[in-house]
């Protein structure tokens, strides 16, 4: 595979959030305005290229038996550099998004990429992978938090559209997350798959 | 007695008021991973229950008596996660080793319960929101029991969907997440009770 | 380069490698952030105080606690005294929360400002802008300091009468704490000897 399809592959093909269905906690927890879905989509992809490029490195020197131990710590000490670096410098972003950073941790994404794609490829490729993958995944977060702000606020990226007298609360709660995400992933199907 | 109100409130609030899935959203993907049939639902739920018990004591215990007492407090998540991920290890070994029945039982469902991001997620919170032990202890069960009712409903719902004839692309994870999404709804009822209860307590 | 063995030794010393090298990344990142994290705190706080108490021309001393409330006394520059500015924290609807208050030395309401909430994103979260115009002037010693819905005389939020209330609530007991409070310690003295004096008139 170059390097490219391994981009494109990551959004489309086996893009996590409408196809693998993979860190749906995030996904349904952050995306009440589209920039919170943006802001958390990019520290995941921040995390996912670094942990990929770190592990396809090491990947030899790691013994297998100990394998997942390293890259949990791996992966937890990048989302705690991210973790300090969002608090001390971008505030805001972390009173929005609040408890989900630490849970990168827990992202079946960023582990189940180290498995399957970091420690069989090299440093390069992982690191598109990354990008790939992380990409996919931020756009859609974005793409779901546009469609609850829209739905719930009238507005977009902050930008009001038809002001929230008119919108639909419920899409910014708890529920419309589900019926949201829900519906996009019809909607991608329709499309991707022509089903 | 108010410190016993508040830990009955506390439990209504993490079953009912804030349901870990359906208003907080973690552990959504065995929410929707393993919620086709009823009793692996409902056995996925008390393995998370129990983990989560466990696992908050010990985080607790490491929060105040490591982290708090060295000014560590910057490597709260990683020594969480792996104190968790060797903690499910361990559950798993003593379980099949002394109660073979109960491993047979739940057993399948440990090991993916590490990546489950609301046991990690809960042993923070109870730092967060600078819970006693036994407050934390209680708060874990009740969102444990949470996580259980909802799966347990939602399992129910989703063997009764196989029954209906659902458009095709609705098939498999869209039509589960509109389900969820009415069943949010439904739990979205109870919210404004704690604040009820609380004045009903005489805790204001 | 051959992958490392599964041996102890390997184990052990590829694990304790990575403990140390993580270890040591997150201090030294934790080494340059922590001060910078301290810092922005104490900009917003003295940012805020600027803004609840309507006045660039500032000195806030050192703050004093009463029970859960922080207080700031605040003088201008030529040392007399302008007000307080008061940390206060109720349960709203979705969680704590905390706002800061300034009042005048009479108790009218300056300014404030919303410091942390977990209110409803369209509905409660907007107590940031909703008051601000409501109650300042306001003095919750002298006004019925409540919702229109119970006969007060501040408009609630929009289909968000918990959280007005609860930010109304925050406010008040900020006000009967430190404002009231402080005439009150020597009021509740007065009082106390005068029903001290008065007791032998109500036996039996």
């Amino acid at each position: 595979m170059n390097n490219l399809k391994v981009l494109v592959n990551g959004i489309i093909k086996e893009n996590p959030t409408f196809v693998l269905l993979l860190g749906m906690c995030p996904t349904l927890g952050t995306t009440s305005s589209a920039i919170n879905g943006m802001s958390m989509g990019l520290a995941t992809m921040c995390v996912l290229i670094l942990s990929n490029f770190i592990i396809a490195s090491i990947k030899k020197l790691i013994p297998d038996a100990v394998r997942i131990p390293s890259y949990i710590v791996v992966i937890a000490s990048l989302v705690t550099v991210l973790q300090m670096l969002i608090k001390a410098y971008a505030p805001d972003i972390d009173k929005s998004l609040g408890l989900f950073i630490p849970l990168i941790v827990v992202n079946c994404i960023i582990l189940g990429r180290a498995e399957s794609f970091a420690a069989k490829n090299g440093p390069v490729a992982s690191v598109f992978d990354g990008i790939g993958i992380g990409l996919g995944f931020t756009l859609g977060l974005t793409c779901l938090g546009a469609v609850r702000e829209l739905l719930g606020t009238g507005a977009i990226f902050g930008v009001t559209l038809w002001g929230e007298n008119y919108g639909m609360l419920m899409f910014v709660l708890a529920p419309g997350a589900f019926l949201a995400l829900g519906y996009l992933i019809v909607l991608f199907n329709r499309i991707t798959k022509k089903a | 007695m108010d410190y016993v109100l508040n830990l009955i409130l506390i439990i209504i609030v993490a079953i009912f008021v804030n349901n870990v899935v359906l208003a907080q959203f973690l552990g959504i993907c065995p929410f929707l991973g393993v919620s086709k049939k009823v009793d692996t639902a409902s056995g996925m739920g008390m393995a998370v229950t129990a983990v989560l018990v466990v696992a908050t004591i010990v985080t607790y215990l490491i929060q105040v008596y490591v982290l708090n007492a060295f000014g560590l407090e910057y490597l709260q998540t990683i020594a969480f996660i792996l104190v968790i991920a060797a903690l499910v290890q361990m559950i798993e070994i003593i379980l099949k080793k002394t109660m073979p029945a109960l491993y047979q039982a739940l057993g399948v469902f440990l090991p993916l319960i590490t990546t489950n991001c609301c046991i990690l997620g809960v042993a923070i919170l109870v730092i967060q929101k600078e819970y006693d032990l036994l407050e934390g202890v209680i708060y874990a069960l009740a969102t444990g029991i949470g996580f259980l009712l909802a799966m347990v409903l939602f399992a129910g719902l989703r063997e009764q969907l196989d029954l209906i004839d659902v458009p095709k692309s609705f098939r498999g994870v869209p039509i589960a997440l509109v389900t969820a999404g009415l069943l949010a709804m439904a739990f979205m009822g109870f919210s404004g009770v704690d604040g009820g209860l609380k004045i009903l307590f005489g805790l204001q | 380069m051959k992958k490392l063995k599964s041996s102890l030794t390997n184990m052990l010393a590829v694990l304790t490698v990575i403990a140390i090298v993580a270890a040591g990344v997150l201090a030294s990142v934790n080494a340059v952030t922590a001060p910078q994290i301290e810092k922005i705190n104490a900009e917003n706080l003295s940012a805020g105080i600027k803004v609840v108490m309507g006045s660039n021309d500032i000195q806030v001393s050192e703050p004093w606690e009463v029970d859960a409330f922080i207080a700031y006394d605040v003088n201008d520059k030529e040392g007399n005294l302008l007000g307080k500015a008061v940390v206060t924290t109720e349960n709203g609807f979705g969680g704590p929360l905390k706002v800061l208050v300034g009042f005048n030395t009479e108790g009218d309401i300056l300014g404030y400002t919303v410091l942390e909430h977990a209110e409803t994103p369209g509905l409660g979260a907007k107590a940031g802008e909703w008051f601000q115009d409501k109650i300042k002037g306001m003095n919750p010693g002298k006004n019925n300091f409540t919702v229109s819905k119970d006969g007060g005389e501040v408009d609630a939020i929009t289909a968000s009468t918990i959280t007005s209330r609860a930010f109304l609530r925050a406010i008040q007991n900020a006000y009967d704490k430190i404002i009231a409070g402080q005439d009150a310690t020597s009021g509740a003295t007065q009082q106390a000897s005068a029903s001290d004096m008065g007791t032998p008139d109500v036996i039996e």
